[in-house]
């Protein structure tokens, strides 16, 4: 019997599984997919919005405020890749300045730092701004993070404290029994005291396997083009267009690794499951960004990806214990990801009767990344061992024993996207065309798997159908 | 810090030609540097033949073709080789910092730098291949590294984008496993690959080519690859409704071009040309930098490794000239490409270094009868008639220095004849 079952390993999941590590509570997160942040977590905008967006009074306003704060204590304790690089929401006409006016106010209702950039001082500090733009709005505290990385190391921690992570699990139905729930997945049976439901895009649907009807999620889906890292400051802040009715529109935007992202577009889909591209939506996300930059750099594109956001129809977070013992934390749409680390707390709180254990160590073990050490700190780790020396990956630079430390964490990685989502082999300009044979050769070996059972993501995803050495005469 | 005369970069086919020019013309201090375990680079996965056949006259395979430059290195001891060594990084100063497992991270010195870094293979989502993104997507490459090298086979019933040379060999390749190659769909209304291939790869084993068709959509919801529809797109190259056609299939395979690699030299700052992804040179097959030559691949994708092996040689050659007595740099005339032709190489010469000028180019569509036109500022210098060209075949033209009549920039036109 679990204290605590928490549905869904996306950064929400991920990141209250983190929070209540901390109480002497028996916890378990389920995840339908292989491997954790594998939903909307895995596919968005990797932006920690600064928070003058969201309408005043609303959760959405509160917690991505609140969130944006968090992020420099959270990140340094999990050792995740974030910058606070600032945001430029740009007005390219003078109805669009009078908007940016009306977010400048907003802004200061929220309690978010903006400053009104001219058009010289915007040009100054970003030269490649479109021509078109008359003036920016500058939000000094809005940043970019590895999405990735944020959620895995969540978990990773999570699991360090006692948490424990079932992959591969599908809750298909749950009962109310006593003051327990039966929770069914399509081969186990799990007995808990309390559900937190964060289950993204599906979190209506498993909301109703215990409440009443209460709110719909209609999958709302955005497409993406990402640049390869062909320079260090092209753009330095992520840029904006005002935003409309429909979201805050096509953004232009570093990641942390200096990849440039453009997108994404807005459009209701029916399946819940359908991250495919559309030529319709990466063109119109190719005709918006031309309102950010006049040159998009789109010979340099090496990968285009959806994600699906969990939109709900009250249009804002649904933060709230529905019924005795279940806990909805649903809708967490943009700015979702900002708002990750005080959804957490929020729900933290909301948990009665708990008692902090004796020991809980907030900080994981720290990434090993070459990239970010000297020659002699990288030397003093081949002396360790050697296949800190050997790359594997020749895009990003990725040596075989930081593959291999990704793998044997908790949380580990145990399929070729799982790896790319740690360590980006496959995230650079060859897409895995160069490295993938060496990351399965490497997963195969440290999973003790043969190649055959090695699988790119989901469990119907395997890479080979016929092993030639194997073959009978 | 360890000096080198020459480092090569890259121990395929470009590099092994040029570290043996290098050698041949006088460089005792040489040292390439191979990111595999292995020299030889691609070659060693093209188990097909077809190799050599322009300079050795002889139908050699992959590896075959490889092991005669890797047997003249064995002849010329003194040049070093380091495998399992990757090149993080290499500085305007021509220090060159690599990585291996034997010796971790070191940095060395070079007077001269050859890059021969090769090419990779265009990606799906470098051309926005819609629809879901399954496993069973792979480049024609990665699933000929699989077959070959490791011998897995990635899948039964295989449909291939793109008529690249990779592609049209792996539709010939997957057959003779067992695998059933549904279709060849090319964007453009000519082959991308070379005509032989065409024919003893798709038409020998009655694999259909659809020309001016694309993929419209890869589906694939639970992860692996179930289905595509190709559309035939007009010269606008927009869908024409009602051409879809469906295949049910476990493996789509990209063959949609190859882009030289070059990440060594895009941070230094080297001028980099648009069209051919690889770096700006002039007649040495130097690049902006000093010191720092570039060849195979990594420099303009070739169709035939005789060509990239040539390039080699040269590279080293003149590697040797620039470490023993210095290239002439006092004057460049720039090299253009006009009407027809899609780029040109080199991009200027000095005429001191030479005797004639070579000039390597690809046309942009294809010509049934054509005439190739050299001008110099406005002046036509030089006219040859040619049957048959198309972009999938590089082309030379050689000028002597003597039909130069001043300093003005030196353009190639094709034009119908």
């Amino acid at each position: 019997m679990y204290d605590i079952l928490i549905v869904g390993g996306g950064v929400i999941g991920c990141s209250i599984a983190r929070n209540l590590s901390k109480y002497e509570k028996k916890i378990i997160v389920l995840e339908k997919e292989a491997d954790v942040c594998e939903g909307t977590s895995c596919a968005n905008s990797a932006i920690v919005h600064s928070g003058y967006d969201p309408l005043p009074g609303t959760l959405k306003a509160k917690l991505n405020v609140e969130g944006n704060k968090m992020f420099d204590k959270l990140c340094d304790e999990l050792d995740v890749e974030f910058m606070r690089i600032g945001s430029i929401t740009l007005a390219n006409n003078e109805e669009e300045v009078e908007e940016l006016n009306k977010l400048m106010e907003r802004a200061k209702e929220n309690g978010v730092e903006v400053k009104l950039l001219s058009q010289e001082e915007l040009r100054e500090i970003e030269p490649n701004v479109t021509s078109q733009a008359l003036k920016g709005l500058l939000a000094p505290t809005a940043g970019i993070i590895n999405p990735f990385e944020l959620t895995i190391a969540s978990m990773e921690n999570a699991m360090d404290n006692g948490v424990e992570l079932a992959l591969n699990q599908e809750v298909k139905s749950i009962e109310r029994k006593d003051n327990k729930f039966i929770v069914h997945t399509q081969n186990k049976v799990y007995e808990t005291k309390m559900i937190i439901n964060a289950s993204g895009v599906y979190a209506d649907i498993v909301n109703e396997m215990v409440n009443e009807h209460s709110f719909d999620i209609i999958p709302r889906r955005g497409e993406y083009s990402i640049l390869d890292h062909f320079s260090m400051d092209y753009v330095k802040h992520t840029l904006f267009n005002v935003p409309s009715a429909k979201g805050k529109g096509v953004l232009f935007s570093p990641t942390t690794h200096f990849n440039y992202l453009i997108g994404p577009s807005a459009d209701f889909v029916d399946e819940r499951d359908d991250v495919s591209t559309s030529i319709k939506g990466l063109s119109e996300i190719k005709n918006q960004v031309l309102r950010l930059v006049d040159d998009p750099q789109y010979p340099q594109q090496i990968r285009t990806f959806s994600g699906l956001r969990a939109y709900s129809d009250n249009n804002d977070f649904i933060i709230e214990e529905t019924s005795p013992s279940f806990i909805n934390v649903a809708g967490i749409q943009s700015p979702g990801l900002a708002s990750s680390p005080a959804i957490a707390k929020m729900v933290e709180d909301m948990i009665k009767d708990k008692k902090l254990k004796e020991s809980w160590n907030p900080r994981r073990r720290k990434a090993v990344k070459l990239s970010r050490m000297s020659l002699e700190e990288k030397n003093e780790l081949v002396k360790k061992d050697k296949s800190f020396g050997h790359i594997v990956c020749r895009c990003e630079k990725v040596s075989e024993g930081e593959i291999v430390d990704v793998i044997r964490r908790n949380c580990g990685a145990t399929t070729v996207k799982g790896v790319k989502k740690r360590i980006r082999p496959g995230m650079g300009k060859c897409q895995g065309g160069f490295c993938q044979e060496e990351v399965v050769r490497i997963l195969a070996r440290e999973l003790n798997k043969d190649p055959m059972d090695i699988l790119y993501s989901t469990s119907e995803s395997h890479l080979f159908v016929k092993d030639l050495n194997k073959e009978e005469n | 810090m360890k000096e080198y005369e020459l480092v090569v970069i890259g121990g395929g086919s470009a590099g092994l030609a040029a570290a043996l020019s290098a050698y041949d013309n006088g460089l005792r201090s040489i040292l390439i540097i191979e990111k595999e375990d292995y020299l030889g680079g691609i070659l060693l996965q093209c188990i097909h033949n077809g190799f050599g056949l322009q300079t050795f006259k002889k139908e050699l395979t992959g590896p075959q073709y490889a092991s005669l430059f890797i047997d003249k290195l064995k002849e010329r001891p003194e040049i070093e080789v380091k495998t399992s060594t990757f090149v993080m990084s290499i500085s305007l100063n021509k220090e060159i910092c690599y990585s291996s497992s034997v010796e971790g991270y070191n940095v060395i010195k070079a007077k001269a730098i050859v890059t021969s870094t090769g090419c990779g293979e265009r990606s799906a989502g470098a051309i926005s291949l819609p629809g879901d993104r399954p496993s069973g997507v792979l480049t024609a490459g990665l699933a000929q590294k699989y077959l070959n090298i490791d011998g897995y086979l990635v899948g039964k019933k295989v449909f291939i984008l793109g008529s690249g040379d990779i592609g049209l060999i792996m539709a010939r390749r997957m057959t003779l496993e067992g695998a059933k190659v549904l279709g060849v769909a090319e964007l453009m209304p000519y082959s991308n690959g070379l005509n032989r291939n065409i024919v003893q790869c798709l038409n020998d084993y009655d694999i259909p080519l659809y020309l001016s068709h694309t993929v419209k959509q890869v589906v694939g919801k639970k992860g692996h690859v179930e289905k595509i529809i190709i559309a035939q797109v007009d010269s606008s190259m927009k869908y024409i409704e009602g051409s879809e056609k469906e295949f049910e299939c476990d493996t789509l395979l990209l063959s949609v071009g190859l882009l030289p690699n070059n990440p060594l030299l895009v941070p230094l700052g080297v001028k980099m040309n648009p069209k051919t992804r690889g770096p700006l040179v002039d007649e040495s097959l130097q690049t902006s930098i000093d010191g720092i030559f570039a060849c195979g691949n990594s420099l303009h994708v070739h169709d035939l490794v005789d060509f990239v092996s040539l390039e080699g040689y040269k590279a080293g050659r003149n590697a040797a000239k620039y470490v023993l007595s210095g290239l002439d740099a006092s004057s460049y005339i720039n090299i253009e490409n006009k009407t027809c032709v899609n780029y040109v190489l080199p991009n200027k010469v000095n005429v001191n270094n030479i005797e004639d000028i070579t000039i390597s180019f690809r046309v942009s569509r294809p010509f049934k009868t054509s005439q190739i036109n050299v001008y110099q500022g406005e002046t036509l210098i030089k006219k040859i008639r040619k049957p048959y060209m198309l972009p999938a075949e590089m082309e030379t033209i050689t000028i002597s220095k003597d039909l130069l009549i001043n300093k003005e920039n030196i353009s190639l036109e094709v034009v119908d004849a």
